[in-house]
């Protein structure tokens, strides 16, 4: 049982613990407000960020059907970023600094954003496997404990599951194509495994916020648990591709009742969040040209509103 | 850039014969500005017919501080429930 001594953050425990969300006017300790813009915002930059990648191959898709499912999905990530940042705002931040933070690299987006999509076959993958372990997470985050973010998430789960079936079904095609097309979606398969694995996030033992983020129910599962979970239920999917999972140890365990997998390179994730990515600076060049291009567009937008205010203003006197 | 566009409360009728209901909000720089968004963004797949948009500075919420004092006094009054009243059970129809 967790003492505390302040009243209020014993009851805002309290709440919590009887499965209660928190409300944006609610009282909360500064430290769940802020985890929570931290955690907020870096999904919402993972949804924009995310729509790089996939948006270059829009105008390569193989058919009108896979251009407009592409263009479906793109434009949902643009949506959910923007529901996020909504939420993040009820906490007391503008949109314009959680720009900022993303910008200046002192806010993170999921690292798996700063891998290349190079072949068409990365549209699959990425659907599958990276909308996959999003989808994991995201389901958790439905029952998180902050009322504006769970809402946002169940909006978002809603719309994910078409993103993680397009994927797969671009990867089914190709695998029951020709031999070039089924090594395609291997070597997708190849490239992307790893950094799904990573996109959950350090291992328990050497994540230190885990127990606090746990206790306020900002998370519901482990890091090592949802990553377990992904793996379990991939495996098998896998199987009816006909394709193989890049991890030679990776075997079922009848004792655990879960797949044993191989050890992530920790030291290549560590990179990544560092900025030293294969696209870390590309990415982040893309989101800055964007918003500082479309400025003037912003101005001019917010000029005519407050001429046209003015003109009303002057009709009613 | 000189200022962010101002925040919009959007709500969104489901179908006809529900009540619009809160689903987020959104930036824009002026009402018609704010129904095209919300469509874009809260609307994808059919989930409305009709959106109203309100700026967000206009709404006065209640302070949660004062739960207290505006939502207590109903709890003790039961009698306000149809079941507070003991009826036989051959009684139908009430």
């Amino acid at each position: 049982m967790y003492l505390n001594n302040d009243p209020l953050e014993a009851d805002f425990q309290a709440k919590i613990d009887k499965g209660q969300n928190i409300e944006a006017k609610d009282w909360m300790p500064e430290k769940y407000r802020k985890t929570h813009i931290r955690q907020i915002s870096q999904h919402a930059h993972s949804e924009i960020v995310g729509m790089l990648p996939e948006g270059n191959w829009i105008t390569r898709a193989p058919s009108l059907r896979r251009k407009v499912a592409l263009l479906a999905k793109v434009q949902d990530e643009a949506g959910h970023g923007l529901y996020l940042y909504s939420a993040a705002e009820t906490l007391g931040i503008t949109r314009d600094e959680l720009y900022d933070q993303l910008h200046s690299g002192k806010a993170k987006y999921s690292s798996i954003f700063n891998y290349p999509a190079v072949t068409w076959a990365d549209m699959g993958a990425v659907g599958w496997l990276v909308d996959g372990a999003a989808i994991m997470n995201q389901v958790m985050l439905t029952r998180t404990s902050y009322g504006p973010y769970a809402r946002a998430m169940v909006r978002i789960c809603k719309e994910e599951s078409f993103h993680q079936r397009q994927g797969y079904e671009i990867m089914l095609t190709l695998c029951n194509g020709t031999e070039v097309q089924k090594r395609m979606a291997q070597d997708a398969l190849n490239r992307w495994w790893w950094p799904s694995l990573m996109m959950f996030g350090p291992r328990d033992a050497e994540s230190p916020h885990t127990e606090q983020a746990l206790k306020w129910k900002i998370k519901l599962k482990t890091n090592d648990e949802l990553r377990q979970q992904f793996v379990d239920q991939t495996v098998s999917q896998a199987e009816i591709l006909g394709i193989t999972i890049p991890d030679p140890k990776l075997k079922w365990n009848e004792a655990r009742g879960h797949y044993d997998f191989g050890d992530i390179d920790w030291e290549e994730f560590t990179q990544v969040v560092a900025g030293n990515g294969p696209c870390n600076r590309e990415r982040l060049e893309a989101r800055k040209s964007a918003w500082e291009k479309g400025a003037w567009v912003r101005d001019a937008a917010l000029a005519y509103a407050e001429k046209q205010e003015q003109r009303s203003l002057k009709v009613a006197v | 850039m000189k200022k962010e566009w101002p925040v919009w409360e959007v709500f969104i009728r489901s179908k006809s014969g529900l009540d619009h209901r809160h689903v987020g909000s959104i930036h824009a720089t002026d009402a018609k500005m704010a129904i095209e968004n919300a469509r874009d963004v809260y609307t994808r797949r059919q989930e409305g017919v009709s959106i109203w948009v309100v700026p967000s500075k206009e709404i006065t919420a209640s302070n949660p501080e004062e739960n207290g004092e505006l939502f207590e006094p109903a709890a003790d009054k039961i009698y306000r429930h149809p079941t507070f009243y003991i009826l036989p059970d051959e009684l139908t129809h009430m």
